[in-house]
């Protein structure tokens, strides 16, 4: 099988899976992962990104559907044949043996030489930055250094297909930030398919090629991270990625792209028509809380806005205000020279572009 | 004092801390500790008190009576409680005359002595002394001492006359090695060892070589139920830590339901169950598997003492392998098998070795129970099943010679603290995880 195009390197195609008969934990999953890709899986807890990731190590059977690595389908090939490297969210260095034991164990069920071996894993471990850590057990190392050790074990073998199931979810938030750099840095020098998993939607932003968003065992939206935050397709993504301003109503007319909204407080306002279904539909609009401009004289889809609450963050300022009877509608102001400053009680004028308000599902 | 305080002086003067009011740091610190060891210490006292008085003090007790048996030396007279010394004139003479063969004087001591244990009803005991280490003794003294009045000089012959066996080297042999209370015979004894007449080290006679070869039985079986109980308790403890929690809770009774069932009833249900008229011998010969006259014998041999103390001790090594396999996150298995490994090399190399301290503390804990079982083997062992302790007991409810069954206890207590060093060495024992 050589005739797999550069996009199909991972497919998943139609694949379902119940553990129990009865509910199906991943619905109808397609998927295609290219080579030398970063691909997230995000989602909430529970919606089965694990459960697609250890199908694809193996360690899960697929009920229904069928995954293909590099053009063949690998349903009954065993864990070990696969040669996909895989980072646990516990690490799972064996505690038993010392950081070069652990880094050597894949070569030596491949049954490389011990120079060679001994050689690579030093160069693995210099790849990690742990160079001076072989001698160490897992035990003795920081939640940081587990981390590269498990990511060096990971990558010893040189497996084209690497996957991380939240593997840095016990760090600390800067310790977070800067793994999720070395590790983007590793994927792009050595050039292997990532996938990540991930329920933390910053880290999926900053790393990923493309986001796949996970819920209820099906993909909302496959999307790079930019067009899922400005671009969400339906109001689930809308909701979890990033912050989002809602306001539901139904469908009154469609003109092209732009549809006119009647609101549920009888006002009515013009979004993209993006997945609002036809005239007369329910649907929920929304609005990123940066689109949404404050004391605008009179732009387009003005409206009263009393302002609720105001929160002071240094860079800007996060305002709730009621618009639209919508007590938790979020606008940041600049804290910029010039800018007028709102107090809490105060009546005041929003406005927003027809191209920034999406009409999406009434989910 | 505050912790501002302790603060300020540590960052002030750095080379000899205070506390604030000028103590030094250190005896500060150690005040502190102190008065929280003292209560510690308050809490543990009935604990302590409790192993001093029901354990320390009887080991000390076994191991003294197991150097020392003043049989020979002492009379010990139960109504009134007074202790007499007896043999006086004949320890004298043994104390006298190092190696030399008995003379008038020596006979003439023995006849003085026989007088006194004839007044003190003294005679039965010692004679049972010199028993535990030349048969038929006892009968020599109760005789000798019956007529203790009629002996007259010359003593030799008078006493020669009343038993040729007091002429014997080897009973004065034993008479002068009882003649001190402490003495390490009873050791020689339990390794199968005697004194001859000329007080060298010996191997008694073949026939009665019987507690090394004891010992080396205990060890060998207890070191085969060990093995059986390794073998059949891995298989379920792994399963106990993988099934779901329903179905593993249900298995664990079945483990622990030896525990709650009596010892004698478990052990009397298994001679139902294997001896030659029993349920398994019934039931095949019923099947025509077996003929009538070839029934198997299951029970009142070795067999049998396998059997039932491999099944009584099997949830002593369930237990700790339980406790440490169910940690075990199945992460490890599949992490190995990401990398590579067989699911056999994922067990070998990462499974099994993260289990090992549980393993090294069931088989401790099995051998050590098993080196020491009595019941079971008194039970169903029948002649060939017995272990050590069948003879312990022996030795301290039947012959009496507690000196004896004090030292071969003695022995085996020192063969188990061996094997904890050596255990210790191996696989160091805080490694051990018993749950
Ligand atoms: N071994 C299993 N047996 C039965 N149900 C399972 C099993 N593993 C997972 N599930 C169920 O499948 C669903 C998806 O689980 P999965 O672990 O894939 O979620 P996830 O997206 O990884 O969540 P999280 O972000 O919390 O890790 C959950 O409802 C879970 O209860
Ligand atoms: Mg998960």
């Amino acid at each position: 099988m050589t005739a797999v195009s550069e996009q199909d390197f991972v497919v998943f195609d139609h694949v379902q899976k119940s553990y129990d008969g009865e509910t199906l934990v991943v619905k109808d999953l397609n998927l295609s992962i290219g080579k030398g890709e970063f691909l997230t899986m995000l989602g909430p807890s529970g919606s089965g990104k694990t459960t697609c990731l250890m199908m694809l190590a193996g360690f899960e059977t697929a009920t229904h559907g069928e995954i293909l690595l590099d053009g063949n389908p690998i349903n009954n090939i065993p864990p070990h044949k696969r040669g996909i490297g895989m980072v646990f969210q516990n690490y799972a260095l064996f505690p038993h043996m010392s950081v070069a034991e652990n880094l050597a164990f894949p070569l030596e069920v491949r049954g490389w030489g011990k120079s060679e071996r001994e050689d690579k894993v030093k160069r693995a471990l210099d790849m990690v930055q742990m160079g001076d850590f072989g001698g160490r057990r897992p035990a003795q190392l920081s939640g940081g250094q587990q981390q590269r050790i498990a990511l060096a074990r990971a990558l010893v073998f040189d497996p084209a297909l690497v996957l991380m199931d939240e593997p840095l979810g016990a760090l600390d938030k800067q310790l977070r930030e800067h793994m999720q750099y070395e590790i983007k840095h590793l994927h792009e020098s050595l050039g292997i398919t990532v996938v990540y998993v991930t329920h933390d939607q910053s880290e999926a932003l900053t790393m990923s090629d493309r986001v796949a968003v996970f819920d209820d065992g099906r993909i909302q939206q496959l999307a790079p991270p930019s067009a899922l935050y400005e671009q969400p397709m339906n109001s689930f993504v809308a909701q979890f990625i990033g912050e989002n301003n809602k306001l539901s109503g139904k469908v009154k007319a469609l003109d092209g792209d732009i549809a006119t909204v009647e609101l549920d407080n009888g006002a009515s306002c013009t979004a993209l028509a993006v997945n609002c279904g036809a005239v007369g539909s329910p649907t929920l609009i929304s609005v990123r809380p940066e689109r949404v401009s404050v004391a605008a004289a009179d732009g387009p889809n003005t409206t009263e806005a009393q302002v609720k609450e105001l929160i002071y963050l240094g860079d800007h300022i996060r305002c709730r205000l009621n618009v639209h009877g919508n007590d938790e509608f979020i606008v940041k102001v600049p804290n910029a020279a010039g800018h007028s400053h709102l107090t809490v009680g105060e009546t005041t004028r929003v406005s927003w572009l027809a191209e920034d308000a999406r009409a999406l599902d009434a989910a | 004092m505050s912790d501002a305080a302790v603060f300020s002086d540590i960052t002030t003067q750095t080379d000899s801390l205070t506390t604030a009011d000028g103590r030094p740091l250190k005896a500060a610190l150690a005040a502190a500790q102190a008065r929280a060891r003292r209560r510690a210490f308050f809490l543990v006292l009935p604990l302590l008190a409790f192993v001093l008085l029901t354990f320390v003090a009887p080991i000390g007790q076994m191991l003294h009576r197991s150097v020392h048996n003043p049989g020979f030396t002492e009379h010990h007279d139960i109504a009134s409680g007074a202790k007499t010394p007896i043999m006086v004139n004949l320890r004298q003479w043994f104390d006298d005359n190092a190696d030399a063969a008995p003379d008038e004087t020596a006979y003439a001591a023995l006849a003085a002595d026989l007088l006194v244990l004839r007044d003190l009803k003294a005679a039965g005991n010692v004679g049972t002394r010199i028993n535990y280490e030349r048969a038929g003794s006892r009968s020599l003294f109760t005789k000798a001492a019956r007529n203790a009045k009629k002996l007259e000089p010359p003593y030799t012959e008078a006493i020669l006359d009343l038993d040729e066996d007091w002429g014997d080297p080897a009973l004065w042999q034993v008479m002068r090695g009882a003649s001190s209370a402490y003495t390490l015979n009873f050791y020689l004894a339990a390794i199968d060892k005697t004194r001859d007449a000329g007080g060298n080290v010996v191997a008694v006679d073949e026939v009665r070589q019987v507690y090394v070869k004891l010992f080396l039985r205990t060890l060998f079986l207890s070191l085969l139920i060990t093995v059986l109980c390794f073998v059949l308790a891995f298989p379920i403890a792994h399963l106990l830590a993988t099934l779901p929690l329903r179905y593993s809770n249900l298995l664990m009774i079945f483990v622990l339901l030896p525990f709650w069932t009596s010892l004698l009833v478990r052990t009397t249900s298994w001679i139902v169950l294997l001896q030659s008229e029993g349920v398994l011998n019934d039931a095949m010969v019923a099947t025509g598997i077996l003929a009538d006259e070839n029934r198997i014998q299951m029970m009142y041999n070795q067999a049998g003492t396998i059997i039932a103390m491999t099944h009584i001790l099997l949830p002593f090594m369930v237990l700790p392998l339980y406790s440490v396999m169910r940690p075990i996150d199945k992460s490890y298995v599949r992490a190995a098998r990401s990398l590579g490994a067989t699911s056999w090399t994922a067990f070998r190399r990462i499974y099994f070795p993260q289990t090992v301290p549980g393993i090294g503390a069931g088989a401790l804990l099995v051998f050590i129970l098993a080196v020491g079982y009595y019941i079971t083997p008194a039970l169903v062992g029948g002649a060939d099943g017995q272990l050590i302790s069948n003879f312990i007991a022996y030795h301290m409810t039947k012959s009496l010679n507690w000196s004896l069954a004090a030292a071969l206890a003695a022995i085996l207590l020192g063969g188990i603290l061996i094997l904890y060093w050596l255990y210790d060495q191996l696989v160091g024992i805080d490694n051990l995880k018993l749950g």
